[in-house]
């Protein structure tokens, strides 16, 4: 427990993905055996404990040093589990501290009477990393900045294997993985991959633009719609019925509408979308429905979803992914033509002579629910990865805004000596009846890239001599710089001051030669929207 | 020891500019330039320049020297640890505080009462300087930098432990770590080189002056070098000692890619870690933690406790539900800083 807890302690910090993946590494080979397997599943999400009610922690808490001394505490720390992790002292008497492994286990039979006496023997042995950990494990939040794919990054990467091959195994396998890591780390045979609703890793394509576009023969290419939605892959085998994310995430939980139609046995490629009759909802409905467990009978109804077919990778235990992308896209209209599906429709292919005319298709495109053109190899079979050649994404063009820097952080790692992280916003009236004109900025997004190294030295001393106010990291700066920001998207938005969210913001340009009154208004933005 | 007629704040009282002692008629680490000051030890909140005459160990006169351009308008009055001397009706004994080198607590007797001014301190062992001596008075007059039951400080050895792994993991890269010049980057030096790390330590040029001073008395800091000698000199898996905020400034950019690691109390928590910028932060602090205030409390054994500087609230309440008389004495230009 405690190496995993230093090992959570590290990543919080860290903010470089290559640092955390190298954390990672260096824990699962040096972690014994179920340990590091219950870590992964902790990473990767996988384990699931009757967690821990903040009222029992508070309990702990005050039971421990009153009710007055833990108020100031908690007032302090601000967070229940890192408060009652520090103010816990460590008893020698009570014995080493649990091994990950001994936690997982105990807690997995233990009842709900039995966890509170078994967990105050716990944090009398750990030390407060240790607690800490071990609270972020119970409370089920552990918020280090690892995503899923990541952990199973590091897993590959200590045996030497693509992140794919431990992506499409990766639902065949249960915590705490031994056979995974009997195949990265002592050359045993590769767990297989035929279990029911298994995940393929799927393919992905190199961003290419019009210029690039005139070495290659359009008579090579299909082009289809990259529809605005996140990518998905429905798996249904052996009874077993599955909603993927991209990198291999199991969100069947959030979409069940999706999963009760699938009523055939196949593995297809597609966009999850949220659709109302034949219109395609912004991606901004689709979020609603994301980054949930369950979900409520109302938004099944008002965010219903939909899946737009774009490949057929595995047809009635047949494995299509070696076939030319003409013979899948055969198989998939065919089967698509058996039977109507509520939930499912085909992404039509875009006919088109030449670039010159794919591109004025492209222009004339101006629906909200389409991001741009993908294009791919008639001869080319789904391989898995981002190979270079057989498949591109030719993005509309972005949309663009000038706004006046306001706020600037550093960053990490190799940026931590920069002011990097830019907050800019657009002009508005300074209040509801300002009737005199005068105008204030609202913030109306956030972008740390976009620029070039040259431009963030530039940036860099821009800021550290416009500087207005410091707030810890973070530097005011006088309201003179005007940024260009490009972004994919615009939504309205709650939590914005502003009311506006920009979907993937970064600065295209710096427009030193604008003054700053004659940057966007928050008016322009809403303009902007679908 | 008490004389039960003597009201204790008649002749020991906070003023606008600072912490005045009556029928001594010297104030004890005032925040302006006054005619006579006792100054418990070197950090900048507590020793000023300027004053007309200053007294404290000779440690702390030397540190007051170097960093006061040798102070040349100010009568130096050095008083070793356990001497004693009598300013007006006042008798005045400096008692190791085991915060930095020279830092002392200014014991004050007047008319059979004693009140114990601690200054800042800590009662973990410190390479760099003589352990807290408990003692026994009427008045303790507290600091209360880390004056919540959050405030654990681990062992000094655990935290070194994670920066040696940590250079062990990522050996490609520079260890930047944010030290205060004055105490904690001698002491973590010191740490270094008990948990056996003899490769060179480089050192910003705002530390030279300090660790010099250290190494004049008798502190062995071993292989320590200035950035700026370096020729050749890649820093990989290098540990260079800072200022704190060397480490956001353009100083830093010469290394590649750095960790960047801060040493202070407040690292124990991870909102005020991350509000910092620490990638590895390192509980050392050079202040009592909770533990050891409420043990202090109870080792020195004065029914009446002054609490200064920091969370004041939380001391008073322990110290009054053991039945001592607490409040909290508020004091001008008191920082956090340095923790």
């Amino acid at each position: 427990m405690q190496a995993f807890a230093q090992l959570l302690d590290s990543l919080s910090f860290e903010a470089a993905r290559i640092a955390k993946l190298r954390l990672i590494e260096t824990y699962l080979r040096a972690a014994p055996d179920p340990d590091r397997g219950w870590a992964l599943a902790a990473l990767t999400g996988g384990l699931d404990f009757p967690a821990a009610k903040p009222a029992l922690l508070r309990g702990f808490g005050q039971e421990k040093i009153g009710e007055e001394l833990f108020a100031l505490s908690y007032d302090y720390v601000g967070d229940l589990a890192e408060t009652l992790a520090l103010i816990w002292e460590t008893d020698p008497a009570a014995g080493p501290p649990p091994s990950l492994g001994e936690v997982v286990e105990t807690l997995q039979r233990a009842t709900r009477t039995q966890t509170p006496a078994i967990l105050k023997r716990w944090l009398d042995a750990l030390d407060s990393t240790g607690r800490w950990a071990l609270l972020k494990l119970l409370t089920g939040a552990l918020r280090v900045g690892v995503s899923a794919r990541l952990a199973k990054q590091a897993a590959a990467n200590i045996g030497g294997q693509p992140v794919e091959t431990v992506e499409e195994i990766w639902h065949g396998l249960t915590p705490p993985y031994r056979p995974l890591f009997d195949w990265l780390l002592q050359g045993a045979p590769r767990p297989s991959s035929n279990a029911g609703g298994a995940f393929l890793p799927p393919m992905l394509a190199n961003p290419i633009d019009r210029a690039e576009l005139d070495v290659l023969d359009p008579a090579h290419f299909r082009a289809e719609w990259k529809w605005d939605g996140i990518r998905v892959q429905v798996a249904s085998s052996g009874g077993v019925k599955r909603l993927f994310s991209r990198a291999g995430e199991d969100i069947s939980g959030a979409f069940p509408d999706i999963v009760e139609a699938i009523d055939f046995d196949g593995v297809f490629d597609g966009e999850l979308l949220v659709r109302r009759e034949e219109a395609v909802a912004p991606f901004n409905d689709l979020q609603q429905r994301l980054n949930r467990k369950s979900v409520t009978p109302k938004m099944l109804k008002e965010h219903p979803a939909h899946v737009r077919l774009y490949d057929v990778l595995q047809l009635d235990g047949e494995d299509l992914r070696g076939l030319p992308f003409d013979q899948r896209r055969a198989h998939l209209e065919a089967w698509m033509a058996l039977a109507p599906r509520a939930r499912f429709d085909l992404s039509p292919l875009v006919s088109f002579h030449d670039w010159a005319h794919l591109a004025e298709l492209r222009e004339a495109m101006k629906s909200d629910g389409i991001e741009g053109l993908m294009l791919k190899r008639a001869d080319s079979g789904y391989l898995a990865g981002r190979p270079k050649g057989p498949w591109f994404k030719w993005k509309r063009d972005p949309m663009l805004a000038d706004c006046v820097l306001m706020y600037a952080q550093r960053g990490h790692g190799k940026r931590s000596s920069f002011y990097s992280d830019f907050t800019f916003g657009c002009w508005r009236p300074a209040s509801s009846e300002a009737a005199d004109g005068t105008r204030e900025l609202a913030p109306v997004g956030k972008a740390y890239f976009g620029f070039t190294d040259e431009e963030l030295r530039w940036l860099d001393k821009w800021v550290r001599d416009h500087t207005t106010n410091r707030f810890g990291p973070v530097r005011e700066v006088a309201q003179e710089l005007v940024l260009e920001v490009a972004f994919d998207g615009i939504a309205r938005s709650s939590r914005h001051k502003s009311g506006v969210a920009l979907r993937f913001p970064r600065i295209s340009r710096i427009r030193r030669d604008k003054p700053a009154a004659e940057a966007d208004t928050v008016d322009n933005l809403l303009r902007l929207l679908p | 020891m008490a004389t039960d007629t003597l009201n204790p704040r008649s002749w020991l009282y906070p003023t606008p500019r600072g912490l005045y002692c009556e029928p001594g008629d010297f104030y004890v680490d005032p925040a302006v330039a006054v005619p006579r000051a006792v100054i418990t030890h070197g950090h900048g909140d507590h020793a000023r320049p300027g004053h007309r005459a200053s007294l404290a160990t000779p440690e702390t006169l030397a540190i007051m020297r170097t960093r006061f351009e040798d102070m040349p308008n100010t009568v130096q009055q050095p008083l070793a640890y356990g001497e004693s001397v009598r300013l007006g009706e006042v008798d005045v004994r400096l008692a190791p505080a085991g915060h930095i080198l020279g830092s002392a607590q200014a014991v004050l007797a007047f008319k059979g009462q004693r009140i114990v001014v601690s200054g800042d301190f800590k009662r973990r062992p410190d390479p760099t300087c003589p352990p807290f001596e408990p003692v026994p008075c009427d008045v303790f007059i507290t600091e209360a930098t880390f004056a919540l039951p959050v405030f654990h400080h681990p062992s000094d050895a655990g935290e070194i432990g994670k920066l040696l792994r940590s250079v062990d993991t990522f050996p490609e890269r520079t260890h930047l770590v944010g030290v205060y010049a004055l105490g904690k980057c001698q002491r973590v030096i010191k740490l270094l080189r008990a948990a056996g790390y003899d490769k060179r330590i480089w050192l910003h040029g705002a530390l030279l002056a300090l660790c010099k001073l250290y190494q004049d008395h008798g502190i062995d800091l071993g292989d320590v070098a200035p950035v700026s000698d370096a020729i050749l000199e890649t820093f990989r898996g290098a540990i260079v000692l800072c200022p704190p905020s060397a480490m956001a400034d353009r100083w830093s950019r010469r290394f590649a890619d750095p960790v960047a690691a801060l040493c202070s109390g407040w690292m124990g928590v991870r909102a005020r870690a991350r509000q910092r910028g620490a990638e590895l932060p390192l509980v050392i602090s050079d202040h009592a933690d909770w533990p050891e205030l409420t043990q202090t409390l109870k080792d020195v054994g004065a029914p009446k406790v002054w609490v200064t500087h920091g969370r004041e609230e939380a001391l008073v309440h322990y110290a009054r539900s053991i039945g001592i008389d607490a409040e909290a004495l508020h004091l001008a230009g008191r920082e956090e800083e340095g923790a």
